[in-house]
C-alpha cells in the first residue's frame, strides 16, 4: 500500500510539537538545567506562537534551491574576474573588515542558537533556534565562499579566523558574542534574536548589501539576497521571543528591559564599524551613518518601541545619548583606524576632497567643526612625508573593548572616560553605558581578555608591537596594512587597469 | 548581583591583577581636548619610577607627534589623577604619590586649543 502523503498541517505538527515528549522517570529541571537562573518565568510553553511555519524537510529545501542558485553566480562572478568591475580597490578593505570582524559572528551565531536550541524547554522554541542555527552556519559558508575570490587578487584576507580570535580591534565584535553565549538562553535570544536581529540588522545589512550594489560587487549582493529571506525569519523570531517572554508573567517586564538596555548599547558600539564603512570606506556612498540611523533605528526602531508599550516596554536607556552620538561615531572611528593603519589588517587613507565635502553637506552641525581639522592635520604632515601612525596603545573600556575614542556629548573634543572600582581594582569604560554593564554583572567583565593588557603580560608574543602584528596576529606588515597610497594592492589594480 | 551564572558563588578570573604585569603598573595617560590622539594610550611602569621619568620619556613618548606639545608650559598644566586634581612631584615615585595599578593621569593645557584651535 502506498504511503499516505500526510497534509500540511498534520504534517507540521508532527515534525515539530510532535517531537517533544514527557519526563516520566528523569527530572525535567535536570533536562533543562539553563531554565531558571536568569530569572525568567516560563509558565507555558504551548503558548509561543511558532513564527513560521516550516518544517525541517521544507527546510532544506528550500536552503538547497537556494544554495544552487546562489553558487552558480559566485561561479559566473570568479570566472568573469568580477573582482575588476568594483568601484576602487579601497572598497576591498571594506570587504576585508566584514570578513575578520563580522563571518566568525555568523558561526558564533550558529554556536549561540545550536546551545539554545537544546537548552530551551518548550519544544517550538526549540525547532525555530535549531534553523537558526542552520542558517547561520550557511552565512558563514556562503560569505566566506563570496569573498574567496577577493582572497586571489587582494592582500590583508588570508588568516581572518586566526585574527578574529586575537587582532586588538576584533576583540570587540568577539567578546560581544561571547558575552551573549555566555549568558542564559532566554538573554542570548533577547541579545542575539531581538535586540541584534531584530532592532538593528537593517543597520547591518542594508548598508553592507547597498554599498556592494554601489560599489560593483556582485559577489558580496548575491550572498545578501540569498541570506535575506533567512534574515526576515530570524527578526520574525526575535519578536516572538520579546512577546512571548512578557506574556508569560508580569515579573519578566523588568528582567526584559534591563537585556533590552544592555544589549542595544552593546549593539551600537558594535555598528561604529558599519558607521565607519559607510561614511569612509564605501568610495561610492549609499548613505551617511546618520541617515541611517534615522531611517532605520529611529523611524522605524521608534514604532516598534511604541508597539511594545503596551506591555511596559520603553526606549532603550541611552537612546538619547545615541542620537546625538550619530553625529559623530563614524569620524572618531575612521581616526581612530587611520592613525592606526599599521596595526590595522586593511589599509586605510585620508578621504578625497570630493569626500571631504560630502561629510560636511552630510554632517553640517559637526564635521567643518570637529573632523575635518584631523583631515587637514593628516593632509599636512603626509605632504611633509610623515604620514601620521600614532605611536603606543590606546586605552580600552573594559565593557566594549573598543579604545576609549568616543566623546562626551556636551563637549566633543573631549574624551569621554568612566571608571569604577570593584574589590579594589580600577576598571574604565568609554561610556555610561558601558559602565552601567559592568556594574549589573562585575564578576563576568573582570574576565575581559583585553588585547592591550595582553601583549603588556607577555601573551601575545613580542616584546615589540611589530612582532605582536607580525608573528601573533599572522599580518604580513607593510603588505595588508599602512596607507592605501603605495600599498601593493593599489600597485596591482593599476597594473590590471593600465592606469599606472 | 555581581554574576548571573548557574552555579551559586561564581567567580570570575581577574584577567589585569596587577601581579600579572611582571612587576608593572598599568599607567593611562590622556591630554585633554586633543584629539589628534583618539583615546589616552597605556603604559606598563615599575611602581618605582620617579615622575620627572614619565615628563622626560613617557608624554614625549605618547603625545610629542602633536605640532603643539613643544610648546607646553607645564607651569600651567592642570592634572587630574583618577579624576582628582593632583600636583605631580617630580622627584618622587608613581607609588609613593598615590598613582596605582590602571591609574588615569589627564593633563590640560590651558593656553593651547589644539591645531587650527579645533581641540584637534
Amino acid at each position: 500500500m502506498a504511503a499516505k502523503k500526510l497534509n500540511i498541517k498534520d504534517k507540521y505538527r508532527l515534525l515539530t510539537r510532535d517531537l517533544d515528549w514527557d519526563f516520566s522517570y528523569e527530572d525535567r529541571k535536570e533536562a533543562f538545567p539553563y531554565e531558571e537562573f536568569e530569572g525568567l518565568k516560563i509558565t507555558d510553553w504551548d503558548k509561543w506562537e511558532d513564527p513560521f511555519r516550516l518544517t525541517m524537510d521544507t527546510y532544506w529545501k528550500y536552503q538547497a534551491e537556494k544554495e544552487k542558485k546562489l553558487y552558480a553566480i559566485f561561479d559566473a562572478f570568479s570566472q568573469n574576474d568580477g573582482h575588476l568591475n568594483v568601484s576602487d580597490p579601497r572598497y576591498v578593505n571594506a570587504i576585508k573588515l566584514f570578513l575578520t570582524g563580522v563571518s566568525p559572528l555568523e558561526y558564533q551565531a550558529y554556536q549561540g542558537f545550536a546551545h539554545v536550541g537544546r537548552q530551551c524547554g518548550g519544544v517550538g522554541a526549540r525547532v525555530a533556534c535549531q534553523m537558526q542555527a542552520l542558517d547561520e552556519l550557511r552565512h558563514v559558508q556562503t560569505q566566506i565562499h563570496a569573498m574567496s575570490h577577493y582572497n586571489k587578487f587582494f592582500d590583508g584576507m588570508q588568516e581572518f579566523s586566526h585574527q578574529h580570535d586575537r587582532v586588538w580591534y576584533l576583540s570587540v565584535p568577539k567578546s560581544f558574542f561571547l558575552d551573549a553565549r555566555s549568558a542564559g538562553p532566554f538573554e542570548f535570544m533577547v541579545a542575539i534574536g531581538f535586540s541584534f536581529e531584530y532592532v538593528l540588522t537593517n543597520l547591518l545589512f542594508v548598508p553592507f548589501m547597498s554599498g556592494a550594489a554601489h560599489n560593483g560587487d556582485m559577489a558580496t549582493v548575491t550572498f545578501g539576497f540569498s541570506a535575506q529571506s533567512d534574515e526576515a525569519r530570524h527578526m520574525t523570531l526575535g519578536l516572538e521571543v520579546i512577546k512571548f517572554f512578557l506574556e508569560q508573567h508580569e515579573d519578566n517586564l523588568p528582567i526584559v528591559q534591563k537585556w533590552i538596555d544592555k544589549w542595544f548599547w552593546r549593539g551600537t558600539r558594535l555598528l561604529t564599524i558599519v558607521a565607519m564603512m559607510m561614511d569612509y570606506m564605501l568610495p561610492n556612498k549609499v548613505m551617511s551613518w546618520k541617515e541611517a540611523w534615522e531611517v532605520y533605528f529611529e523611524d522605524a526602531g521608534g514604532s516598534l518601541f511604541k508597539d511594545l508599550a503596551r506591555y511596559g516596554i520603553r526606549m532603550p536607556k541611552y537612546s538619547d545619548v545615541i542620537e546625538k552620538e550619530k553625529e559623530h561615531i563614524s569620524h572618531q572611528a575612521w581616526w581612530t583606524f587611520y592613525t592606526h593603519g599599521h596595526a590595522a589588517g586593511f589599509h586605510t587613507w585620508i578621504p578625497s576632497d570630493e569626500e571631504l565635502d560630502w561629510l560636511s553637506e552630510k554632517y553640517p552641525d559637526t564635521f567643518d567643526k570637529y573632523y575635518r581639522p584631523l583631515w587637514e592635520l593628516a593632509k599636512e604632515k603626509e605632504a611633509k612625508g610623515e604620514r601620521f601612525y600614532t605611536t603606543g596603545l590606546p586605552q580600552l573600556c573594559q565593557t566594549c573593548q573598543i579604545p576609549m575614542l568616543f566623546t562626551e556629548m556636551d563637549n566633543p573634543n573631549q574624551n569621554s572616560m568612566r571608571d569604577t572600582v570593584y574589590k579594589g581594582e580600577r576598571y574604565h569604560f568609554c561610556s555610561d553605558g558601558c559602565c552601567d554593564i559592568f556594574e549589573e554583572e562585575p564578576e563576568k567583565y573582570v574576565q575581559s581578555w583585553l588585547p592591550v593588557h595582553q601583549i603588556f603580560q607577555g601573551n601575545c608574543g613580542g616584546p615589540e608591537v611589530s612582532d605582536v602584528l607580525s608573528e601573533f596576529y599572522k599580518m604580513n606588515v607593510g603588505t595588508d596594512n599602512m596607507d592605501m597610497k603605495g600599498s601593493p594592492d593599489e600597485a596591482r589594480w593599476n597594473k590590471w587597469k593600465g592606469t599606472a | 548581583m555581581p554574576v548571573y551564572a548557574l552555579k551559586p558563588n561564581y567567580k570570575g578570573e581577574r584577567m589585569d591583577r596587577v601581579e600579572n604585569f611582571g612587576g608593572n603598573l598599568i599607567v593611562y595617560f590622556g591630554w585633554d581636548e586633543h584629539r589628534m590622539f583618539c583615546a589616552a594610550k597605556a603604559f606598563p611602569l615599575p611602581p618605582t619610577t620617579p615622575f620627572a621619568a614619565v615628563m622626560e620619556n613617557i608624554l614625549p613618548e605618547a603625545f610629542g607627534q602633536h605640532p603643539e606639545f613643544s610648546q607646553i608650559n607645564w607651569d600651567t598644566a592642570e592634572w587630574l589623577l583618577n579624576n582628582e586634581p593632583f600636583k605631580p612631584q617630580m622627584n618622587a615615585t608613581l607609588e609613593s604619590q598615590g598613582i596605582d595599578h590602571k591609574a588615569l593621569i589627564r593633563f590640560k593645557t590651558p593656553e593651547l586649543t589644539g591645531y587650527a584651535g579645533a581641540g584637534v
